[in-house]
């Protein structure tokens, strides 16, 4: 009965295994997420049938490789609702597309004097690309503030944003304080002083039903690795116009027109930023992972998240000493539960967890600033998927218990 | 198995330590100060030390850390403060290959002393740099100043 989303749980064998002695109940899925078998498969079949290398060469191995790689691409593209497919660039992961957009159309856009406007939220790479840009560019690094609640402050944001802001750059979800930021009502502050938006889709795209157009982002961002797919794989969207203006990032084979000696063209898009071999296996590994979510749907994945998170945060809560970071009300919250105990460091915490078979994570995140904002060092954090079980939410929170348990008899 | 392996990760001395940290605050008079990070989770410790004649004369360590780092720290200070800089440099490399799970000779381990039972770490990969962070401080430290002959 209790077998995750649609009985799941059966197509990743990797979660049934004992570890240290107990079921692994594996918690960590905002890090990355574990990979069904049907993505595994269409990884293997890809290297045993049609493996070679794309867009070069007549033969047909080579015409296979790349319809499928192409293929994925559409799959991308109708996935996020992008309006062309020559929006879509593969990237390493979320960082990389980040990385690029900040060295390639920030260094364009932004100059001396004008504003970056970042979160408090925000993991490390959306914030340290952005510091290399004001640096370089003499601008402004400037941080949307965080209600009590740890939500966006909205009055905040629109104080921030002004007339001199260039780049606007969001989280979609946060992988800490477990919000979703209204990124549509950004982009649309942003515009309206003409800066462009950009948002980090890595904690959401596997979560939710994201419509790049509806919420009018100029670029977004995210790692096929946290959406069931394997690492080594991410996605770049950009406006087509703006992916026009921008320059490429790396330089080499594929993404040339032509090559004379002293210098060269750039071909159309989206290759022009995909420079070399790119990652062909992961591009298919991302497809059939979006071939996955799309069969169970996601609505249905979100909604037996929400379900999941009703369930498990009203029981964190009533655990003395715990304090939970981000919105105590469950339907503002994600299945990213970042959370402290009392006199424990999260560490500590971590280690007992795992002798109890729960994986969660335990350290600052990625996400130093807010740490100080939110004036702890670390936290430990346990983040849900859909394959994750209500029975296993009872066993995160009866080994927070026990974990307390042993430390009070401990120390005391 | 469950909570139970904790016990070996958790021993009371430890726990004391974690507790009780002996030797935590600032040095004045320092020959020198080293400060590292646990990248990881952002725990930061600061370990002085005041060299005289070739040996440990004090030894101090202030930051902020989970268990095993403070308690790590605390112990540390106990067992090398009076060591001759470079028999406190094998002893540093001693407690490193003890808590990667190498065996050290019973000199070492004696000198080691209550240190030594943090070597139960080794069967705890994700926490050995916690136990290493402020025994690297104090190497980093003896690099730079271990060989200054000021008295
Ligand atoms: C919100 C957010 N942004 C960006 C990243 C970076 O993703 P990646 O490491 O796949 O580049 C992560 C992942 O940890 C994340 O949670």
């Amino acid at each position: 009965m209790d077998k995750g989303l649609n009985e799941s749980r059966k197509d990743f064998p990797i979660l049934d295994q004992q570890v240290n002695g107990e079921p692994l109940v594996y918690l960590d899925n905002a890090a990355t997420t574990q990979k069904p078998n049907q993505v595994l498969t269409a990884i293997l079949n890809y290297y045993q049938a049609d493996n070679a290398n794309v867009h070069r060469g007549v033969h047909t191995l080579a015409e296979r490789a790349t319809d499928r790689y192409e293929a994925a691409r559409d799959k991308v593209a109708a996935f996020i609702n992008a309006a062309s497919r020559k929006s879509i660039v593969y990237t390493r992961s979320t960082t990389e597309a980040l990385n690029w957009v900040a060295a390639s159309f920030g260094n364009l856009v932004v100059n001396e004097g004008d504003e970056i406007v970042i979160s408090q939220l925000e993991h490390h790479s959306n914030i340290v690309p952005w510091q290399q840009v004001a640096q370089k560019r003499h601008a402004t690094l400037k941080y949307i503030d965080l209600t009590k609640d740890g939500e966006l402050d909205m009055a905040s944001a629109k104080r921030q944003i002004t007339d001199k802001t260039k780049i606007v750059s969001i989280a979609h979800a946060a992988n800490v304080m477990g919000v979703v930021n209204p990124i549509k009502e950004l982009a649309a502050i942003a515009h309206q002083h003409g800066a462009y938006m950009i948002a980090d889709g890595a904690q959401a795209v596997p979560h939710m039903k994201v419509d790049v157009q509806d919420l009018d982002v100029d670029f977004y961002a995210f790692s096929g690795h946290k959406m069931l797919a394997p690492t080594g794989i991410g996605v770049l969207y950009g406006k087509q116009d703006l992916l026009e203006m921008m320059p490429p990032a790396q330089f080499g084979g594929e993404m040339i027109d032509f090559v004379h000696h002293q210098d060269a063209s750039w071909t159309q898009l989206p290759w022009k930023f995909e420079a070399g071999t790119p990652n062909i296996s992961g591009a298919i590994g991302l497809a059939s992972a979006i071939d996955y979510l799309n069969q169970l749907g996601m609505a249905n994945v979100q909604a037996y998240e929400r379900e999941i998170v009703a369930y498990t945060l009203p029981k964190l809560l009533s655990i003395d000493g715990l304090t939970l970071y981000g919105p105590s009300d469950p339907n503002k919250h994600t299945g990213v539960m970042a959370f402290n105990l009392a006199g424990l460091h999260p560490h500590d915490v971590a280690t007992g967890l795992d002798m109890e078979g729960v994986a969660v994570r335990a350290g600052h995140h990625c996400a130093q600033p807010l740490m100080d904002y939110l004036n702890v060092t670390a936290t430990a954090r346990a983040s849900f998927y859909f394959y994750n079980t209500f029975a296993e939410a009872d066993k995160l929170v009866e080994a927070i218990t026990a974990v307390k348990e042993f430390f009070a008899d401990g120390i005391s | 198995m469950g909570l139970a392996k904790l016990n070996q990760l958790y021993r009371e001395v430890i726990l004391d330590h974690a507790q009780h940290p002996r030797n935590r605050g600032e040095l004045t008079n320092a020959s020198g100060v080293v400060e590292l990070r646990n990248p990881t989770c952002g725990d930061v410790i600061n370990v002085a030390a005041q060299l005289k004649d070739g040996k440990i004369a004090a030894l101090k360590f202030t930051g902020s850390g989970c268990t095993i780092s403070q308690a790590s720290a605390s112990l540390m200070t106990t067992v090398l403060v009076n060591q001759p800089v470079q028999r406190a440099r094998e002893l540093i490399m001693a407690f490193s290959h003890l808590i990667s799970g190498e065996t050290i000779s019973d000199q070492d381990d004696d000198d080691l002393g209550d240190a030594a039972l943090v070597g139960s770490v080794a069967e705890f990969p994700a926490r050995i740099k916690c136990a290493a962070l402020a025994w690297h401080a104090l190497d980093e430290l003896l690099d730079q100043k271990g060989d200054d002959h000021h008295d």
